[in-house]
C-alpha cells in the first residue's frame, strides 16, 4: 500500500507524520520526495549511499553542423535557445528535455546529452525497520519533478510505502501524490493552516485519491479546520496536541515516537484507519 | 530608486507570512507582493479589495481530436513526461506543454491550445496596495506566474510612486523561489533552531550565494532549541550574514491570525518591538555592495 503524506502549507508536520508513521510499522519504506528540502534523514540519521545520478536530457548543438536557421529557437516552447550572430546558444536551466529542437533540425546539428539535476540515496543499511529513499535536487535547479519520477521508480510494493511529499498543491507534489492509495493532509487549526488544506483537498478530491486529515498543534487556534472537515465529510485520522516536548524532541531531531513510545499504538491504529480508507 | 525584498526560509512554516504581515504594517510607503503563489496566504490577513483580475495562462496543452487520431501511439513513445496514457488520453497535469506530440503526429490529430492556470491580482489592502495571484490547482508555472506578479507589482508602484516592495516568497529552493529572488535588493530568511531549519536555512543561504544577494537571518521561536540557536548565529557568522533579530515562541502569531489582524496591530509589546527592530535594520542596511556579505 502507497500512503503519500502531504499538505497545502508547509512546516505543518508532513515529515514528522511521515517518520513517525514509518517507525511505528514493522517494515516500512519512506519515500523523501521534497527534494528541495529533504530532511528525513536529519531524523534517522541512516548511512546514505547514493543510488544514482538523476538527469534530463538537453541538446548541444554541433556549431560545424548548424547553419543558424533558427529553426530550434522557434520550436522551443520554453525560449531555452537565443540566436546570437554567430550561434545558437542554450539555456540549459530553461530546457525541460523535451526533445523538440532536435527533433526539427534539419542539419542533425543537435544530439543530446544528459545533465545532472540531482542524486537519489537510500539508506546503505538498515539500523531500523525503516529503509529511506530520498532525492536531492541541486542547489540552483528550477526543476524537481524529475527527481521525484526517478525516486518513485524504487518503490518497492511489497511493503507499506510512505511518501513524504512536498508542500503545495502545484507540479511537484501531483508527481509525488501520482498513484498513491491514499493521502493524509496534515494542517493545522488556523486560518492559513484552513485555507491551505482545502486547496489540497480539491487536489486530492480531483485526483480522486482517498483522504483523511491529520490536525497537528490541535489546541493552538480554533475548531474551524474539525468544522470543514465534519461538513466535507473528511475523516479525521488523529490529532497531536502542541506540547513543548514534542517541539523540542523535533529540534533535536528525533522522532517523538521513539520517545513517547505510547503514540506508535496510536499511529498503528491510524494506519489500520488507512488501509480502509485505501481499500487496500 | 526602486528596492526589493524577498522574505524566503527554504522550510515551510517558519513565519515567512507572518513577518511578511507585519512588514506591511510597519512600512509607510510599500507594495506587498505576495509571490507564495501555490499557497498565497498573505489575503488571509489583509484583506484586499482587488482592483483588477487577469487570467494567467500557463504553457498550452496538447488535446487529441480523436476524429483524426488513428491510434498508431506515435505520440505517446515521443512524450518525455509519460503524459499520454495507454489508451492515448492525455493528461493535462502531466503534460508540460512541449508540443513534440502535436509535431510528429502523422495525423495532424494532437494540437496545442490555450490553457488558463491561474488569476493575478492588482488590490488595495489597509495598508497600501498589494500584488498577488492564485495558482490554478495541480497547476505548473509558479516561476512562470511568480515573475508576473513581480512584474505586476513593479508597475504597481511606478504608478503609485513607491520605491519599495515587499515580497512573500515561497518555501523550497526550486523555480518559484528562484523566480521570487532574483534581481532583489535583499534576502530576508527566517527560520527555526530545528535540525530541519538549519538544513533548509544552508540550502537557501546557498542559492542567495549563488544569485550574490545580500542576506539576512531572523531566527524565529528561538526558545525551543537555544543550542541549535546559537549554532546557527555561528554559522551566520561564518557565512558573513547577520542575524538582525531573534524571535520567541509566542502565542501571539495564531493569535492575531484568528482575528485577521498583522502581528503589529494585536500586539505592542516586546514581541512586536522586536520586529520593529529587524524592520528598521532591513530597510536602513546598504545593499549598494551585493557581493559584499560584511556590514
Amino acid at each position: 500500500m502507497r500512503i503519500a503524506i502531504a499538505s497545502g502549507k508547509g512546516g505543518t508536520g508532513k515529515t514528522t507524520v511521515s517518520l513517525n508513521l514509518a517507525l511505528s510499522l514493522e517494515d516500512a519504506q519512506l519515500l523523501d520526495c521534497d527534494v528541495e528540502e529533504p530532511n528525513c534523514n536529519l531524523f534517522l540519521n541512516h548511512e546514505l549511499e547514493k543510488v544514482r545520478d538523476v538527469g534530463i536530457q538537453v541538446p548541444a548543438i554541433s556549431n560545424d553542423k548548424c547553419n543558424l536557421c533558427k529553426k530550434c529557437v522557434d520550436i522551443c516552447r520554453f525560449n531555452a535557445f537565443v540566436k546570437l550572430p554567430k550561434s545558437i546558444m542554450l539555456f540549459p536551466k530553461l530546457c525541460h528535455g523535451c526533445g523538440a529542437c532536435s527533433l526539427v533540425c534539419p542539419q542533425g546539428a543537435i544530439y543530446e546529452e544528459i545533465r545532472k539535476i540531482g542524486i537519489i540515496e537510500r539508506s546503505s543499511s538498515q539500523t531500523c525497520g525503516t529503509e529511506l529513499y530520498q532525492g536531492l535536487l541541486n542547489i540552483g535547479e528550477p526543476m524537481a519533478s524529475p527527481i521525484i519520477r526517478a525516486l518513485k521508480e524504487h518503490i518497492d510494493d511489497t511493503r507499506t510505502v510512505i511518501i513524504d511529499s512536498p508542500p503545495g498543491t502545484a507540479c511537484p507534489v501531483i508527481s509525488a501524490i501520482t498513484g498513491v492509495d491514499c493521502c493524509v493532509l496534515v494542517t493545522e487549526p488556523t486560518p492559513f493552516g484552513l485555507h491551505d488544506l482545502s486547496l489540497a483537498v480539491e487536489l486530492v478530491k480531483e485526483m480522486k485519491i482517498p483522504h483523511g486529515v491529520i490536525i497537528n498543534r490541535h489546541d493552538i487556534g480554533n475548531d474551524s479546520v474539525e468544522r470543514y472537515c465534519l461538513e466535507n465529510n473528511i475523516p479525521v485520522l488523529m490529532k497531536i496536541p502542541y506540547e513543548i516536548k514534542i517541539a523540542e524532541l523535533y529540534s533535536e531531531g528525533i522522532p517523538f515516537v521513539l520517545k513517547m513510545p505510547h503514540w506508535k499504538e496510536r499511529f498503528v491504529d491510524m494506519f489500520r484507519q488507512l488501509q480502509v480508507l485505501g481499500g487496500c | 530608486m526602486l528596492k526589493q525584498i524577498t522574505v524566503i526560509s527554504g522550510k515551510g512554516g517558519t513565519g515567512k507570512t507572518t513577518l511578511t504581515a507585519a512588514f506591511a504594517s510597519l512600512a509607510t510607503n510599500a507594495l506587498i507582493a505576495d509571490c507564495d503563489v501555490d499557497a498565497a496566504d498573505l489575503h488571509l490577513i489583509l484583506h484586499p479589495k482587488s482592483t483588477s483580475k487577469l487570467d494567467f495562462y500557463g504553457m498550452e496543452v496538447a488535446s487529441i481530436n480523436i476524429n483524426k487520431c488513428s491510434a498508431c501511439g506515435i505520440c505517446r513513445e515521443r512524450c518525455r513526461f509519460g503524459a499520454i496514457s495507454k489508451d492515448l488520453f492525455i493528461d493535462e497535469h502531466a503534460c508540460e506543454g512541449c508540443g513534440v506530440c502535436a509535431l510528429i503526429c502523422p495525423e495532424d490529430a494532437i494540437i496545442m491550445k490555450e490553457h488558463k492556470a491561474g488569476e493575478i491580482y492588482r488590490s488595495i489592502t489597509r495598508f497600501g496596495p498589494l500584488a498577488h495571484a492564485r495558482l490554478g490547482i495541480g497547476e505548473e508555472a509558479g516561476g512562470k506566474l511568480v515573475s508576473m506578479v513581480r512584474k505586476n507589482a513593479s508597475e504597481m508602484a511606478a504608478m503609485y510612486e513607491i520605491n519599495l516592495i515587499v515580497i512573500d516568497g515561497p518555501p523550497g529552493t526550486g523555480c518559484s523561489v528562484i523566480a521570487s529572488i532574483s534581481g532583489v535588493d535583499l534576502v530576508f530568511i527566517v527560520t527555526e533552531p530545528s535540525v530541519s531549519g538549519i538544513h533548509d536555512l544552508e540550502r537557501v543561504l546557498e542559492i542567495t550565494t549563488h544569485f550574490e544577494i545580500r542576506t539576512v537571518v531572523c531566527i524565529n521561536k528561538y526558545n525551543v532549541n537555544e543550542e541549535k540557536t546559537s549554532l546557527i548565529e555561528e554559522y551566520c557568522k561564518s557565512k558573513g550574514v547577520e542575524v538582525v533579530g531573534k524571535l520567541p515562541l509566542s502565542e501571539i502569531p495564531t493569535k492575531a491570525m484568528l482575528e485577521s489582524k498583522t502581528v503589529i496591530e494585536y500586539d505592542d509589546g516586546v514581541f512586536s518591538g522586536t520586529i520593529r527592530d529587524m524592520w528598521h535594520k532591513i530597510i536602513t542596511c546598504d545593499t549598494s555592495k551585493k557581493s559584499d556579505t560584511n556590514f
